[in-house]
């Protein structure tokens, strides 16, 4: 469990002090997938360093499983960095080594390992992230998804409790996103370690992530599970994030509801009733008319959910509302 | 041909070559030995860096400003009484070493922190987070990522020190330069000033290509 407590920082420019993170609570349970997402500068960079103290914080406390890190020595400090993992945006592997020797480097650095161990380790990994066969490649010689995928096995290798991914997916096409999500996934559900996931692509958090922060000029303006911030957003920001990974303009879609007729409902439907033939029966029950504006069907991590705009016209609104309910639909009346 | 190089002592130019690969050859070796630590201190205590010491740097890098910009052929003079107290004369190939890694190990050092500057920010954080401490950051990660660069300036630093021995001559320094000098200059004999300038050339552009080489082999980008 990550817990900060009152955790602040700020840099010193030309005298004065620039606030990049404005003091902050906030816990992260162990093994859950943790999204942090906002604009760049919006401080998530800075958050996640703290957690393994690239950045020493200015001011708070930051336990790890109950212990305060802050106070930790240098020696301390670097045991402790072997127990958290980290991954990159642009990879940061080693260009004078190879596939197996990058993954091999955090082992050899920790000095606590045999040639065997490692060895063994190496393989494994190699296994793990399907590069077995580049094993003695140089980075260079690597798409960008295999350069993750050998930043991912580095990140293992001693096999911390903690991975921290610092816009991990920015640099990679869509495709490659994916995989390198799935592939952080498995390790979560199969390894059980915590991951703290830093990025500014909504998407990437609705893929993966339990629980997100929205970051905002320092400050976490909204907290809360995926599927919560995610469909009921409550801050500006996160709307727009959310918005902006739906590729809804706004404007669009308020001009789009000015030209319907009758009341404009959102309906939201999440788990099993994304497929239960609803729309269909409550017509039937309450003789309303729908018809359907927007809508959208996916999935929150391994949850599917399915948010329509409805316009209604005639009937009796209120069995609509009513049957809406008991079938456990969210309903947001917008007009 | 034979009246063309009648002066050339062709024993005289093999000894003297052999001097002057002598006079390169150790006063690289010390210059890297004492300028590889110099350029890493440099890099280290430089600012935003591991061991960011401002003061520090400033004196290493006045120092090595100074070194750097007084003309060698003045370095050689300064040099003599410093010389003679470290190995009893500033005559020969043994005299010309110490001028030659005075002007050779500081602009190796600036080669090694430009280059170790090269180096990535993110591998060194990526090296931190794994729990390097600085002295595992050196040897792990900078000087094997910088390693065609060092390798680039340890061929511009010898290919430097050949021109800075040939300079040395003047002084009584021996090998090519002081055959160019005695016999070519003092003695009009354009023939002999004609094959030591070649012998250089070729040495050079032999030290230029070998650089070359293992730049390429060690370069992984």
């Amino acid at each position: 469990m990550i817990v900060f407590d009152q955790v602040q920082k700020s840099y010193q420019v030309g005298g004065r002090a620039i606030p990049a993170l404005h003091p902050t609570d906030m816990t992260i349970e162990t093994g859950e997938v943790f999204g942090i997402v906002g604009h760049s500068g919006a401080g998530k960079s800075t958050l996640v360093r703290l957690i393994n103290l690239l950045e020493p914080p200015t001011g708070g406390r930051i336990l790890i499983d109950d212990e305060d890190i802050t106070g930790y020595n240098p020696a301390q400090l670097r045991a402790f960095r072997r127990k958290v993992g980290m991954i990159f945006q642009h990879f940061n592997l080693l260009s004078s080594k190879t596939v197996a020797d990058n993954i091999a480097f955090p082992m050899k650095l920790a000095g606590i390992y045999s040639r065997t161990e490692i060895r063994e380790r190496v393989e494994e990994l190699l296994a793990r992230v399907s590069l077995t066969d580049h094993a003695n490649k140089y980075p260079s010689q690597l798409s960008g998804g295999q350069k993750q995928r050998v930043g991912i096995a580095r990140a293992l290798a001693c096999r911390p409790t903690i991975l921290l991914c610092d816009e991990a997916t920015s640099a990679l096409d869509p495709q490659t996103t994916q995989s390198v999500l799935k592939l952080l996934a498995d390790i979560n559900r199969e390894l059980g370690l915590t991951i703290v996931l830093i990025t500014h692509e909504m998407d990437v958090v609705r893929r993966v992530c339990d629980r997100v922060a929205v970051m905002d000029a320092g400050r976490v303006v909204e907290m809360g599970p995926v599927s919560e911030v995610f469909l009921h957003p409550q801050h500006p920001t996160t709307r727009d994030f959310v918005f902006e990974s739906e590729s809804i303009d706004h404007q669009e879609l308020q001009e789009d509801l000015q030209k319907a007729n009758g009341r404009i409902l959102r309906l939201t439907f999440k788990g099993e009733s994304t497929y239960q033939p609803l729309l269909g029966s409550v017509a039937r029950k309450s003789g309303v008319d729908f018809s359907i504006l927007s809508g959208r069907i996916d999935h929150i991590k391994d949850t599917p959910y399915g948010q329509l705009t409805l316009s209604l016209v005639g009937g009796d609104l209120d069995v609509a509302m009513q049957e809406f309910e008991a079938a456990d639909v969210h309903v947001e009346v917008l007009r | 041909m034979e009246a063309l190089l009648s002066n050339v002592d062709w024993s005289e130019i093999g000894w003297a070559s052999w001097d002057t690969l002598v006079m390169v050859g150790m006063s690289l070796l010390f210059s890297v030995l004492i300028g590889l630590p110099i350029g890493v201190l440099l890099f280290l205590t430089g600012k935003r860096q591991l061991l960011e010491q401002p003061v520090a740097y400033a004196v290493l890098s006045f120092v090595v400003n100074v070194l750097r910009s007084v003309p060698f052929i003045i370095l050689l003079i300064v040099m003599i009484p410093f010389t003679v107290m470290l190995i009893g004369t500033s005559l020969g190939v043994a005299g010309a070493i110490p001028p030659l890694v005075a002007g050779g190990a500081p602009f190796f050092a600036r080669l090694v922190e430009t280059s170790l500057r090269e180096v990535d920010r993110g591998i060194i954080e990526a090296t931190q987070a794994m729990g390097a401490n600085v002295r595992q950051i050196i040897f792990g990660a900078l000087l094997p990522e910088a390693l065609p660069g060092i390798i680039a300036g340890i061929t511009v630093t010898a290919i430097t020190l050949v021109s800075y021995a040939a300079m040395s001559g003047v002084i009584g320094g021996g090998g090519l330069g002081d055959l160019a000098i005695r016999f070519g200059y003092q003695r009009f004999q354009t023939d002999v000033m004609v094959i030591t300038v070649a012998l250089l050339v070729i040495f050079v552009q032999v030290l230029q290509m070998v650089g070359d080489r293992l730049v390429l082999y060690f370069s992984r980008k």
